[in-house]
């Protein structure tokens, strides 16, 4: 299971990266490893303005519905639209093409795991 | 009743664990969700083979010189032109002409039947026998659940894969026909039969054998692209050939007519319990009936969303199964509409976290295999 180093991490497993004034946001390689393929993604109108935790959108494998929130606030400025037809880019590139928000905002000040808290986060889940 | 409150293992359990199965607890058991990938395991079955651990279903006897006529009296579905050998779909009513189960009856001689039961039922559908018996001589009930494991090969090199370990002829057993033989060293019932609209065999074995019958098979297949699948390629394997499962489909409240189960109804056979509901639904016709859809926006309808019958939220029943079908590509559905609008092509709403999204009928089942 890869955690790549240079991102910050939620509890629930979503990921956010800084981009200037924006925040990358997609799910860890974990998280699409526990959902399985993904095959249907719902994701937040652009404009939306969203607090440290709200939901963002949905993820669906076959199987199961999994919501993912956002480690961040501010107003969502762009969603991944190639996920609507290629939602397993998820599942492949879960750090690169499969992101799935931009939020106008910051990460300073919210509580987020680095990559080797996270790790060792995912250890103890695992138990 | 014992064992009913605790979780219970297969005796596959371990290899499920050390295969890296993902164990999940279902109708009381332990059973893996998934190996690998449920995609994969799904698109193995329809393309190869599949192995799956069904271990938790239940198996029950009827037995006596007064067998036959019990059957014929629990059961909705005519087995008097069964022969020893023949297994038979049928539904196990209550007298409101509703399911008490869905099951399997095999023949295994004149006076003595063995129905294949859901796991989530075999203490219900047990009860049920057993107490109806007292009221009729000769008939015997004995649940053997424990006697039997049951491990399904599905797909279609599951006859080329399991000939090699077996000295019976695979193709002297047509479709639903059992035998005994012998099968990886143990003696065995082996039945053509299955859960997943693919050809395939379920092999029932003392629960002793079931690791060396298991890892057999597995040995043999894995050349072939055989993996071991589990719960959920079963149910979307199901859910695509348009087979019902009990809980979500059919229950205690609906009856095979309304599930589109007509074929197992057999009102001419002379009487059975719940016989004149379901003739009354004949005569009168059905006020509701199961059927299947695919979503026409976007969004996947799962069991238990609601179903609204127009856009001003008149509402309907519930999606009854539905998911994305992985080898069709797109989102489906079943679910019980008014009759006046159960027809192919209409449309109706089903509810998806609070956005209405429209859906339409289409002919069930969404899949069926190509016939040879």
């Amino acid at each position: 299971m890869t955690v790549a180093k240079d991102l910050l991490y939620r509890r629930s497993h979503e990921w956010a990266r800084t981009e200037g004034d924006t925040v990358v946001v997609g799910i860890s390689h974990y998280a699409q490893d526990q959902l399985g393929e993904v095959v249907y993604v719902e994701l937040p109108d652009v404009g939306t303005a969203v607090n440290t935790g709200d939901e963002l959108g949905t993820l669906e494998s076959v199987k199961a519905v999994s919501e993912f929130l956002t480690p961040i606030g501010g107003e969502v400025i762009e969603v991944n639209e190639r996920l609507e037809d290629n939602p397993n880019l998820v599942n492949e590139d879960p750090y690169g093409e499969g992101w799935l928000v931009k939020i106008k905002g910051s990460v300073e000040g919210e509580k987020l795991l680095d990559a080797g808290a996270y790790q060792e986060f995912l250890e103890e889940e695992s138990g | 009743m014992s064992g009913s409150d605790q979780i219970e293992k297969t005796p596959l359990y371990d290899e499920h664990v050390a295969a890296g199965g993902r164990m999940v607890e279902f109708a009381g058991f332990e059973l893996p969700v998934q190996y690998t990938s449920l995609t994969e395991e799904h698109e193995a079955v329809r393309n190869r083979a599949g192995l799956f651990d069904v271990s938790h279903m239940g198996e029950i006897a009827i037995r006596g010189p007064g067998a036959f006529a019990f059957v014929q009296l629990v059961s909705c579905n005519d087995h008097s032109k069964m022969t020893v050998g023949r297994a038979q779909y049928t539904g196990l009513m209550y007298p409101e002409g509703t399911f008490v189960d869905d099951i399997l009856v095999h023949k295994m001689a004149d006076d003595d039947y063995l129905l294949v039961v859901n796991a989530a039922n075999r203490h219900k559908d047990f009860a049920y026998l057993s107490d109806l018996a007292r009221d009729h001589d000769g008939v015997e009930v004995v649940d053997l659940s424990d006697d039997y494991a049951q491990i399904a090969l599905q797909g279609p090199l599951a006859a080329e894969i399991l000939q090699p370990l077996t000295p019976q002829d695979l193709s002297e057993i047509k479709y639903y026909r059992f035998l005994t033989a012998e099968v990886a060293g143990a003696p065995a019932l082996l039945a053509r039969t299955g859960y997943t609209g693919e050809d395939g065999f379920e092999v029932y074995v003392d629960p002793a054998a079931a690791v060396d019958v298991w890892r057999a098979i597995l040995a043999e297949g894995r050349p072939k692209g055989v993996q071991p699948a589990g719960l959920g390629a079963r149910d979307t394997l199901r859910f695509e050939a348009g087979m019902c499962l009990y809980g979500n489909d059919i229950d205690e409240t609906t009856t095979p007519l309304e599930a589109g189960l007509a074929w197992i109804v057999k009102l001419a056979k002379g009487d059975f319990i719940g016989r004149d509901v379901l003739e009354l639904q004949k005569d009168e016709g059905l006020e509701r009936l199961l059927v299947g859809f695919e979503m026409v926006d976007r969004g996947i309808a799962r069991h238990g969303y609601p179903v609204m019958l127009d856009e001003d939220g008149e509402p309907g029943g519930i999606v009854t199964s539905g998911t994305h079908s992985p080898t069709l590509g797109k989102a489906l559905g079943m679910t019980y509409l008014p009759i006046e609008t159960a027809t192919v092509g209409s449309e109706f709403f089903v509810k998806i976290r609070n956005r209405m999204a429209r859906a339409r009928v289409v002919e069930l089942p969404f899949y069926s295999r190509k016939k040879k």
